[in-house]
């Protein structure tokens, strides 16, 4: 079994299919949704964590790409602007999974590990130096 | 064994000073002994990097044809202060963008403002001057819209009547509920705590009682040469020191100014506070000449020296109560989590102490290849000195 975090938008065309269901029942993938905005007649985003064999992930991912959704594998949602960062470290505290953190407490910079986001958006507010953004 | 500014300055300019940070001169001390130490160091480097609510710069745009007497401006959409003579404008930090609903849905986002533009300004961004005028035989034209940068500025100086505070509060929140404040989101029931100093690297820390710095100083100010001209406001020098002399509150600030069109961008960064405000992240170095034994020991001070008080900014702080709920080393809030009062909270700093590391270094480099001399202050900063309060007593009839 492996975990892949993924990153789906949808164009308008798209936004009308059940595809998150398909990927549990044909593909029997164990999905884990972070954010979605997937409203009818517009554009939508879809972040999420699928779990499963490395084969029915293949095959999901070939299914997907039958639609016109775009994927990106990896952590899309949420994005830390390495050169807007001044490493204060105030984003720490009110980044629950830990994602935000500071490893070197000598040289005492922030990094991101994107696998640990959950993409709650707390990093938004609490940063007053716009480096956390959401893609949508 | 004592220096003179003008040996130190003799030894920069053929470049055999030997410079170091307020972090190296710790260990150095510690392994050389204080009498050696003293001869060998001619300079201590410090520095700090944070939200400096108490900033600005004039500008000067030059004249248009036909000429006006601005009287209202705007740079994208920002308020500047135009009380002043014709072509000069003043944008503080602090101001926000015309239209911004503040706090109207709480908690604002204050994305955009004062701070943003200097940030803009520095980084070379072109940005919109929108101006104003009753017009005069003199000078004629009643409105102005044009895109600039900071080249087309004859000056762009920036004027901080406060920056470098001494020391500063810690902050928690006793109440029930969350609060947003200068100090970050501060969430309900103490479960966090914020501090914002450079600690053992904070310039009035390495020089508690104002020997070397003082009106005159020669400043690294986000990459430009930059000087003290007065004594900031709030200065107030007469607080609670430790056994060391290091204050346990704010005490000393600065007044500070330089050429904003030698600074750096990467130092001068636009904040937006949620629910509170814009301000703008400054990086200062100011580097302490070694003319004593004396002064080289207080630029050993280390984070678990300095104390600083912790204050409830739900009740105690609004209301002035004056209360400290607890004091704390900036060693122990470094290390993420504190105790008082029976609970573990986690510590956060608004205050850089990486960017406040880094400016160290540079102004090292800076002294140790000649660049950068040392001034002689023209003026202490008061020793005794308090703060008043403002007593209302009401309108005039």
């Amino acid at each position: 079994m492996i975990t892949k975090k993924i990153y789906l938008y949808f164009p308008k065309s798209e936004t009308e299919k059940p595809i998150v269901y398909q990927l549990v029942k044909d593909y029997n993938l164990i999905v884990n949704i972070f954010r979605a905005k997937v409203t009818p007649e517009e554009e939508g985003y879809l972040s999420l964590e699928v779990t499963g064999s490395q084969e029915d992930i293949t095959r999901a991912f070939a299914f997907l790409g039958t639609f016109d959704v775009v994927i990106h594998a990896g952590n899309k949602g949420v994005h830390w602007d390495e050169n807007r960062c001044v490493h204060c470290g105030a984003c720490v505290v009110h980044c629950p999974p830990g994602a935000l953190t500071i490893v070197d407490q000598g040289t005492r910079t922030v990094t991101f590990n994107e696998d640990r986001c959950i993409e709650c958006l707390a990093c938004i507010a609490a940063c007053p130096f716009g480096a956390c953004s959401s893609a949508f | 064994m004592t220096k003179t500014y003008a040996e130190i300055n003799e030894k920069i300019a053929s470049g055999k000073a030997v410079v170091l940070t307020a972090e190296e001169v710790i260990a150095y001390v510690d392994k050389h002994g204080l009498e050696n130490a003293a001869r060998e160091v001619d300079v201590v480097t410090t520095a700090t990097f944070g939200p400096m609510c108490s900033s600005g710069c004039f500008l000067n745009f030059g004249h248009s044809t036909p000429k006006m007497r601005i009287s209202e401006a705007w740079i994208n959409d920002v308020m500047a202060y135009c009380g002043i003579a014709a072509v000069d404008v003043y944008i503080g930090a602090t101001q926000l963008r015309h239209n911004d609903p503040a706090n109207m849905y709480h908690p604002g986002e204050f994305r955009y403002g004062g701070g943003h533009v200097i940030e803009d300004l520095v980084a070379g961004k072109k940005v919109q001057l929108f101006g104003l005028s009753y017009g005069t035989d003199d000078y004629p034209r009643r409105e102005i819209r044009t895109m600039f940068d900071i080249n087309d500025l004859n000056q762009a100086i920036m004027v901080n009547p406060r920056n470098c505070y001494q020391n500063y509060n810690v902050a928690v929140n006793v109440s029930d509920k969350r609060i947003y404040t200068y100090l970050g989101i501060l969430r309900a029931k103490m479960r966090n705590m914020t501090y914002c100093s450079a600690g053992q690297l904070a310039p009035l820390l390495n020089d508690p009682y104002y020997a070397t710095i003082g009106v005159g100083t020669s400043v690294w100010l986000a990459g430009a040469r930059g000087i003290v001209y007065a004594q900031g406001t709030q200065h107030c020098s007469l607080v609670e020191r430790g056994d060391n002399g290091v204050p346990v509150e704010g005490a000393g600030t600065l007044a500070l100014t330089a050429d904003m069109k030698e600074m750096r961008p990467e130092f001068v960064r636009g904040a937006s506070f949620r629910g509170y405000g814009v301000s703008l992240a400054l990086g200062v170095g100011i580097p302490i000449p070694i003319l004593n034994p004396e002064i080289l020991r207080r630029t050993t001070v280390r984070d678990r020296d300095i104390q600083a008080s912790v204050i409830d900014y739900s009740t105690d702080y609004p209301e002035k109560t004056g209360k400290v709920l607890g004091r704390f080393t900036y060693e122990e809030l470094r290390s993420g989590t504190v105790e008082l009062m029976g609970k573990k909270i986690p510590v956060t700093s608004l205050s850089s102490y990486s960017k406040a590391l880094k400016i160290c270094n540079l102004l090292k480099s800076e002294i140790e290849d000649g660049h950068f001399l040392l001034s002689e202050p023209s003026q202490r900063l008061p020793l005794n000195q308090g703060m008043k309060s403002l007593t209302i007593t009401g309108a005039a009839r």
